[in-house]
C-alpha cells in the first residue's frame, strides 16, 4: 500500500470540558474519496476541525503527508495543502462573490485557474458581483467549495457538502466531485446522507462515539448494508 | 439671507469651520475604534489616551529632539503604534476569548495609567505646540486660517484612504472577512493572530496621527484625549459599531451640528451629541450604519 495522504491516529478531542473524539484513527490515500458516516453528533465535524488546526484542544497524531501537524496552527495547517468547507459554507457576507472566490490565498502550486473554478461552475461568474450570502443555498455550496479549488490544496475537508440542498444540487454537487477526484484532488466528505456517499466514495469510515468502529470500501457496500443501517439508523 | 436667520455669516462659517475641524478628529477616532472593534471585539478605551501620546509624541520629537511637525506627523504615530502592538501581544492577547468587558476594563486601565504618568511628567495645564502653517486664507465670505483648513483636508484624506483600503482591495477583504469568522479565514492559511496584531496598530496609530494633529490646533496636555472620547465614544455608537463609512460620515456629521448648535442655541452645543445618541438607540439600536450582530 502507497504512503497514506492523511494518517490520522490516536485523534483525541475536548470542547471544553467535554472529551469529544476518543482515539480516532484512519487513513486517507492520495486520490480517494473517503467519507466519514454518522449519526449526529457522532464526531465527525469535530475531526474535521481537529484536522485543519480549528479544535484548539487535540491530542494523538495527524500525519499529512508524513509530517506532523497535531500541535500547527490553522494557518500553517492550510500552507501543506490541506482545505476546508465547513458545514455552514462560511460565505462572507460583506464579501461579494469574487472577494469570495479569490479570498483564499494560492498556498502551493497546481491549483485550478479561476477560469476553471468557472468552467466548473458557471453560474459563480453570471452573479459574481453580488454580496456573498445573497446567494442561494446551493450557490452558497458551489462558491464555499469553488473558493478551495484554486488554492493549490490537494486535500479537501468537505463537511456535509450536500446538506439542505434541492436533489438536483445534490446531484451536481456529486458531479462536482467526481471531476475533483478525475484531476487528482484528494477528497474526505462528512456526509449523513448515505445514499449520496455511495455514489461519490471509495471508502466509508463509520464513526461512533468520536472513535471509528468499522471501514467499508465502497465495492461492499451491498453486503454490508445491513449492518451500516444499524450504525447510521435511528 | 442671513437677516432672516438672525445670524452673522462670519459667525456662521467661522462655526461651521470649527465643527468640521472636531468632526475631522470624530471622524479619525472613530474610525480607529470601529476597525478595531471590528476585528479585534475589543472597545479600545485607551483610544483617547494614545491620541494623547501621538500629541505628545509630536511634542516630545519637537522639543527632545528637534524634529519639527511634519517629521514628527509620520514619525509619531509609528512610535505610539508600536507601543500598542506590544500592549496588544502582551495585554490585550490574553482577554479574547473572554466576554467584551474584559478588554473595556484592562483598556479603561492603561488609559488612567498612561494619562497619570504624562500628568505626573508634564502637569495638566498643557503645553503650547507652534502652528506650522501660520497665516491664512480670506474666501470672501470668511477668513479660513491655513492650518484648519489643512487638518480638514488631510483627515478627509486620510478617513478616504483607510475607507477604500478597507472596502475596496484585497488587503481589505482579508479584514472584512476575518471580522466575520476569523477562525475560517485562518484555515485558508492567512496568519489572522498577526493580522490583529498590526490592525491595532494601525487603529492606533490613526489615534496618535490624530493627535499629531491636534497638537498644534488644541493644547497638548495629558487630559485630552479623556475630554474627547466619551464624545467619540457617543459618535460611534450613533454610527454604529463596525461600520467604516458610518464613522467617518458620522464624525464629520456630528462635528457640524454641534458647531451650528453653537451659533442657534449654544446652551445646548455640549449636550447635543448625546440627545442624538439617545433618539439614535431608540430608534435603530444597532446605529445609523450598523448591522445588528
Amino acid at each position: 500500500m502507497a504512503e497514506a495522504l492523511l494518517e490520522v491516529r490516536d485523534l483525541h478531542g475536548h470542547y471544553g470540558e467535554s472529551h469529544v473524539l476518543h482515539g480516532m484513527t484512519f487513513d486517507i490515500q492520495p486520490g480517494e474519496v473517503v467519507t466519514l458516516l454518522g449519526r449526529n453528533g457522532a464526531g465527525k465535524t469535530t475531526t474535521m476541525r481537529a484536522i485543519m488546526g480549528l479544535l484548539r484542544k487535540r491530542t494523538g497524531s495527524i500525519k499529512y503527508q508524513g509530517k506532523e501537524t497535531v500541535s500547527l496552527a490553522p494557518n500553517h495547517i492550510a500552507r501543506l495543502g490541506i482545505a476546508y468547507c465547513p458545514e455552514e459554507r462560511g460565505i462572507f457576507s460583506s464579501l461579494n462573490v469574487r472577494e469570495n472566490l479569490l479570498l483564499p490565498p494560492v498556498v502551493l502550486p497546481g491549483g485550478l485557474s479561476v477560469d476553471e473554478v468557472h468552467e466548473l461552475f458557471p453560474r459563480l461568474e453570471e452573479r459574481r458581483n453580488s454580496q456573498g450570502t445573497k446567494l442561494s443555498g446551493g450557490e452558497q455550496q458551489m462558491l464555499a467549495i469553488a473558493r478551495i479549488l484554486r488554492t493549490g490544496a490537494k486535500l479537501l475537508l468537505l463537511d456535509e457538502p450536500t446538506e439542505g440542498l434541492a436533489p438536483v444540487i445534490v446531484q451536481h454537487i456529486g458531479e462536482i466531485i467526481k471531476t475533483l477526484k478525475k484531476k487528482g484532488f484528494t477528497v474526505l466528505l462528512v456526509e449523513q446522507n448515505f445514499h449520496f456517499a455511495s455514489t461519490v466514495a471509495d471508502r466509508h469510515y463509520v464513526v461512533e462515539h468520536g472513535r471509528v468502529v468499522d471501514m467499508v470500501p465502497n465495492d461492499k457496500i451491498a453486503e454490508n448494508a445491513a449492518r451500516l443501517e444499524t450504525f447510521l439508523g435511528v | 439671507m442671513f437677516e432672516l436667520i438672525g445670524v452673522a455669516p462670519q459667525a456662521l462659517f467661522g462655526q461651521l469651520l470649527l465643527g468640521l475641524i472636531n468632526g475631522a478628529f470624530y471622524a479619525m477616532l472613530s474610525l480607529g475604534l470601529a476597525v478595531i472593534f471590528g476585528l479585534l471585539n475589543v472597545i479600545n478605551f485607551t483610544h483617547g489616551a494614545q491620541y494623547m501620546m501621538g500629541a505628545f509624541g509630536a511634542w516630545m520629537l519637537l522639543n527632545y529632539v528637534g524634529i519639527p511637525f511634519w517629521g514628527a506627523l509620520v514619525l509619531s504615530p509609528i512610535i505610539v503604534a508600536i507601543i500598542g502592538m506590544i500592549i496588544e501581544r502582551t495585554l490585550l492577547r490574553r482577554l479574547y476569548h473572554l466576554d467584551h468587558l474584559y478588554g473595556l476594563l484592562l483598556t479603561f486601565g492603561l488609559a488612567l495609567i498612561l494619562e497619570g504618568l504624562f500628568r505626573r511628567q508634564y502637569g495638566s495645564s498643557g503645553l503650547p505646540y507652534d502652528n506650522p502653517l501660520p497665516g491664512g486664507t480670506n474666501l470672501g465670505f470668511m477668513f479660513l486660517p491655513n492650518y484648519r483648513g489643512f487638518v480638514v483636508i488631510a483627515s478627509l484624506v486620510i478617513c478616504l484612504a483607510t475607507w477604500f483600503v478597507i472596502e475596496r482591495t484585497k488587503l481589505g477583504s482579508y479584514l472584512r472577512a476575518a471580522t466575520e469568522r476569523p477562525d475560517l479565514v485562518q484555515a485558508f492559511g492567512i496568519d489572522v493572530p498577526r493580522m490583529i496584531t498590526l490592525t491595532y496598530g494601525f487603529g492606533v496609530g490613526l489615534a496618535a496621527l490624530a493627535g499629531v494633529l491636534a497638537a498644534p490646533a488644541y493644547q497638548v496636555s495629558p487630559t485630552m484625549g479623556s475630554n474627547l472620547i466619551i464624545v467619540v465614544f457617543a459618535v460611534v455608537v450613533i454610527g454604529g459599531m463596525g461600520s467604516i463609512m458610518g464613522a467617518i460620515v458620522t464624525g464629520f456629521g456630528l462635528g457640524v451640528i454641534e458647531g451650528l448648535t453653537k451659533v442657534f442655541y449654544p446652551e445646548a452645543s455640549s449636550t447635543v451629541i448625546f440627545v442624538i445618541m439617545a433618539i439614535v438607540l431608540l430608534i435603530k439600536p444597532a446605529g445609523l450604519f450598523g448591522t445588528a450582530k
